[in-house]
């Protein structure tokens, strides 16, 4: 071993510190982290949909008798803040919401309301409505209680109330 | 021969490697500016991290407000206030075109020098900022909950307003005064009567604190000087405001040489409260004038405008007490009162030192009546008498000082192109650096007022020259900001920004103080505009003659309706769109083919309308302006338009649901 091998073996030495002092600086590691979990498919999520609370801040739901003063209030809410987008008993640029009760959550549906943006990047449901509508629904900030008022007026939504399609 | 070319290539590799590496976190390796060791470091602000201070900077001619972060120099909003604004519609939709009326008509320019913030108790409470408009004389509001221009007011009996609004403590008042001295009132009469027949005035406009009741509480008629900038007294000065003079020579042409033949200028001391007692007792003289005074309404979400015909004027020969001249060399452009209201710096922009009043000294000589003489009734106290002290030949051109919180003064001189630092005890200079280039006014966050923020750890210089700063962009240059550090003994150089237009004053607040209360939506249950539609259901369209309104909504990713049929050239048609959303940053745009004025961009939860003049048969598009989802492109609706002998009724849709007239 010559005197210039050792020079660079000890420079080599040097910078391999150096680089090492310095990444520990900088932070977290570039490392990509991919999880291995199976998607699922929109026909398995909607078989499913008794399981499916949704993602947003209600966990759990229980529903009672009918609540008129709450029905009124939620007509009103859903008038003013979904028409633009959704009709109780016919499509517009979102699904219709007759029977919506009997095929998502309370949870689900409240959690829809009041986090949209969220529910269409990670709910597997609504993954799928995204992909059949091609529109993320509107956050339109309502409060917990007024999401609650527009879930009891969509119990009350009945096909023999639905305008005479003629 | 090899073996050391690959030592010469590891060495230099290897010392690459060390630096590129650890130029962050290290000392003494970084070409920050001029050579520092840390000012990339202090300025900063890394991706998703927020700035410590809101600056709002004049946009001098451009009639505008830029709203910059510091320290780290980023630009986040430019607001309209005096110039029409296509991107905002300001000036441009039929809410806001009340807003740029004056006596003179329709004036959709001017140009914006100073702005301050309200204060209470000579603090900035970040409740509003104001701004002059030096052209066509008036002062104009900016709500900083919505960083929007609310109300402006015309200053009736002026010739340009430069020297405003420099608040009072608690913005009893905002001020302004005639730079130009004209005839008051205004009449037909030959220039060269100027000694005879032209006046000044000092203005002061209430309401401050209160949206929509801006008024002008009275004006002082005074000799016609030039009457240049203002600061309002504080802690032991509340109570007064300062206005520098200069042609005290009343020259009407070559004011260039000739008005600049005294050794001194004045400074006005004005002593608004016993001003207040005069008006209290009547002893004001009622005088017809015409001005305008416009207010936007957030609930109608519309501006009017209000004609006033009257102001109360005070003669200051007729009113002992109320006007004092301090005899200030030479030509005095700022004038600055320091943090506990004692001393005022009068930068006498030809002079070779810079003259400090005491106000202490000032009371004294007035209750001694230490008086050189008297003008028009107006007693000219003894300079000697009212002197503080002299910072001796400090610079060439001074022009504005600013305050830190720790006994300092920083003065701006523009030919000398630098910021220099002295002792408000010692009036000794304690530091110099210069500033690229020609600078005008200083600002130190919380400079002006009672309380710098933080003791004063940031100035920015702002500056009218830059030729040689930035990449060349043709005959045209930008004009600079540039940020001191001045935490420490020497101001440190961090950083050079570009500006939207001219800056002159700028103001400072920390961010903490406003993020907070910043509005997000309006409730559609709050919107109360005439043609608002809260829902799809209450679009409509209605013809009257040949005006039409159409009651329009948007929401991602459609407009209601998005097919109108029936209408007629020769017919004026105002589109009134309403943004049904009620979500933070989704604002939707309104383009209509062949409009003669612009978009417009709707805020959640708003209504704002477009008149539009079809001209031709045919088809003609409109289209969302706003990319606001991903079915943004979709986002377009059709208005036909026949004949204007037509029969065709009026009928809109969207979808397959027709209605008619």
């Amino acid at each position: 071993m010559n005197t210039r091998t050792s020079v660079i073996l000890l420079l080599t030495a040097i910078i391999t510190t150096i680089s090492f002092s310095c990444s520990e600086k900088k932070g977290p590691s570039n490392k990509l982290v991919v999880e291995k979990k199976k998607p699922v498919t929109f026909e398995q999520a909607v078989k499913d949909w008794r399981t499916n609370k949704g993602v947003g801040p209600i966990a759990s739901l229980q529903l009672d008798a009918i609540d008129e003063t709450m029905v009124a209030k939620g007509q009103e809410l859903f008038d003013f803040n979904c028409t633009a987008c959704h009709l109780p008993y016919s499509e517009k640029i979102g699904p219709a919401l007759i029977g919506i009760t009997e095929r998502r959550t309370p949870e689900w549906i409240v959690n829809m309301i009041l986090n949209p943006v969220e529910m269409a990047k990670t709910d597997p449901i609504c993954l799928g409505l995204l992909a059949q509508f091609n529109t993320v629904m509107a956050d339109q900030n309502l409060s917990q209680e007024e999401a609650r008022s527009i879930l009891e007026y969509f119990r009350t939504l009945n096909i023999d109330n639905a305008p005479d399609p003629s | 021969m090899k073996s050391n070319s690959i030592f010469s290539f590891l060495f230099i590799i290897s010392s690459l490697f060390v630096f590129t590496r650890c130029n962050n976190g290290g000392n003494g390796s970084s070409t920050g500016a001029l050579g520092s060791s840390n000012a990339a470091e202090k300025v900063y602000v890394a991706p998703g991290e927020k700035d410590t201070y809101y600056a709002f900077m004049s946009g001098g001619f451009s009639g505008q407000v830029s709203v910059y972060g510091l320290p780290s120099g980023r630009l986040f909003k430019v607001i309209p206030v005096y110039s029409q604004d296509a991107e905002k519609a300001y000036g441009y939709n039929e809410e806001t075109k009340p807003m740029l009326m004056t006596s003179f008509g329709f004036i959709p320019w001017d140009d914006s020098h100073h702005p301050k913030l309200s204060q209470t108790n000579g603090i900035h409470d970040g409740n509003f900022l104001f701004i002059n408009g030096n052209n066509t004389p008036r002062v104009a509001r900016i709500d900083l909950t919505t960083f929007e221009t609310t109300e402006i007011i015309e200053i009736p009996n002026s010739g340009g307003s430069h020297a405003s609004p420099y608040p009072t403590e608690n913005t009893e008042y905002l001020v302004a005064s005639t730079r130009f001295s004209v005839p008051i009132p205004q009449k037909d009469v030959p220039i060269d009567s100027y000694k005879e027949n032209f006046k000044g005035t000092f203005t002061f406009i209430s309401g401050g604190q209160e949206p929509g009741k801006m008024d002008i509480a009275f004006q002082i008629l005074v000799p016609g000087y030039d009457y240049d900038l203002a600061h309002s007294g504080k802690g032991v000065s509340h109570g007064w405001t300062f206005f520098t003079s200069y042609n005290v020579e009343e020259e009407n042409t070559l004011l260039e040489k000739r008005a600049s033949q005294y050794d001194k200028d004045y400074i006005a001391a004005v002593n608004w409260k016993k001003a207040e007692e005069y008006i209290a007792q009547g002893k004001f003289k009622e005088m017809p004038a015409t001005y305008y005074h416009n207010y936007y309404d957030e609930h109608t979400q519309s501006a009017s405008s209000e004609i006033k015909k009257s102001v109360k004027v005070l003669n200051a020969s007729e009113c002992p007490g109320v006007v004092y001249y301090l005899p200030t060399p030479k030509s005095p452009h700022g004038v600055d009162v320091s943090p506990t209201g004692e001393f005022i710096v009068g930068s006498g922009k030809l002079s070779a030192n810079l003259t400090v009043h005491s106000f202490e000294k000032m009371i004294a000589a007035i209750e001694a009546k230490n008086f050189d003489k008297e003008i028009d009734g107006i007693p000219v106290l003894n300079y000697e008498a009212i002197l503080a002290g002299v910072v001796q030949q400090p610079g060439l051109g001074p022009l504005h000082t600013e305050f830190d919180g720790r006994g300092n003064a920083y003065t701006s001189f523009f030919i000398t192109s630098e910021v220099v630092k002295w002792s408000l005890s010692t009036y000794e200079v304690l530091d110099r650096q210069p500033t690229y280039y020609s600078v005008g006014h200083l600002m130190i966050p919380g400079g002006g007022s009672k309380q710098p923020w933080n003791d004063g750890e940031y100035l920015l210089a702002l500056n009218k020259i830059t030729k040689d700063r930035f990449l060349p962009t043709g005959p045209e240059l930008a004009q600079s900001a540039q940020l001191f550090d001045i935490s420490g003994d020497k101001m440190e150089l961090l950083l050079d920004f570009p500006t939207v237009g001219e800056p002159h004053y700028a103001q400072a607040i920390p961010a903490s103080v406003l993020e907070e209360r910043q509005v997000k939506t309006t409730p559609l249950e709050d919107n109360h505009h005439e043609y608002v539609a809260r829902r799809e259901a209450e679009t409509k369209i209605e013809r009257n003659g040949n005006v039409v309104h159409v009651w329009m909504t948007t929401i991602r990713s459609h407009f209601a309706p998005d097919n109108i049929e029936g209408i007629k050239v020769g017919d004026e048609v105002y589109f009134h769109v309403t943004n049904l959303e009620q979500d933070w940053d989704v604002p939707h745009g309104f383009a209509m083919m062949g409009a003669r004025n612009s978009e417009l961009l709707i805020m959640p939860g708003q209504t704002e309308s477009l008149v539009w003049y079809p001209q031709t048969e045919g088809v003609f598009p409109f289209y969302c302006s706003d990319f606001c989802s991903a079915l943004h492109q979709e986002m377009q609706g059709y208005v036909r338009v026949s004949a204007k002998n037509s029969n065709m009724k009026l009928s809109w849709s969207m979808g397959d649901e027709v209605f008619h007239e």
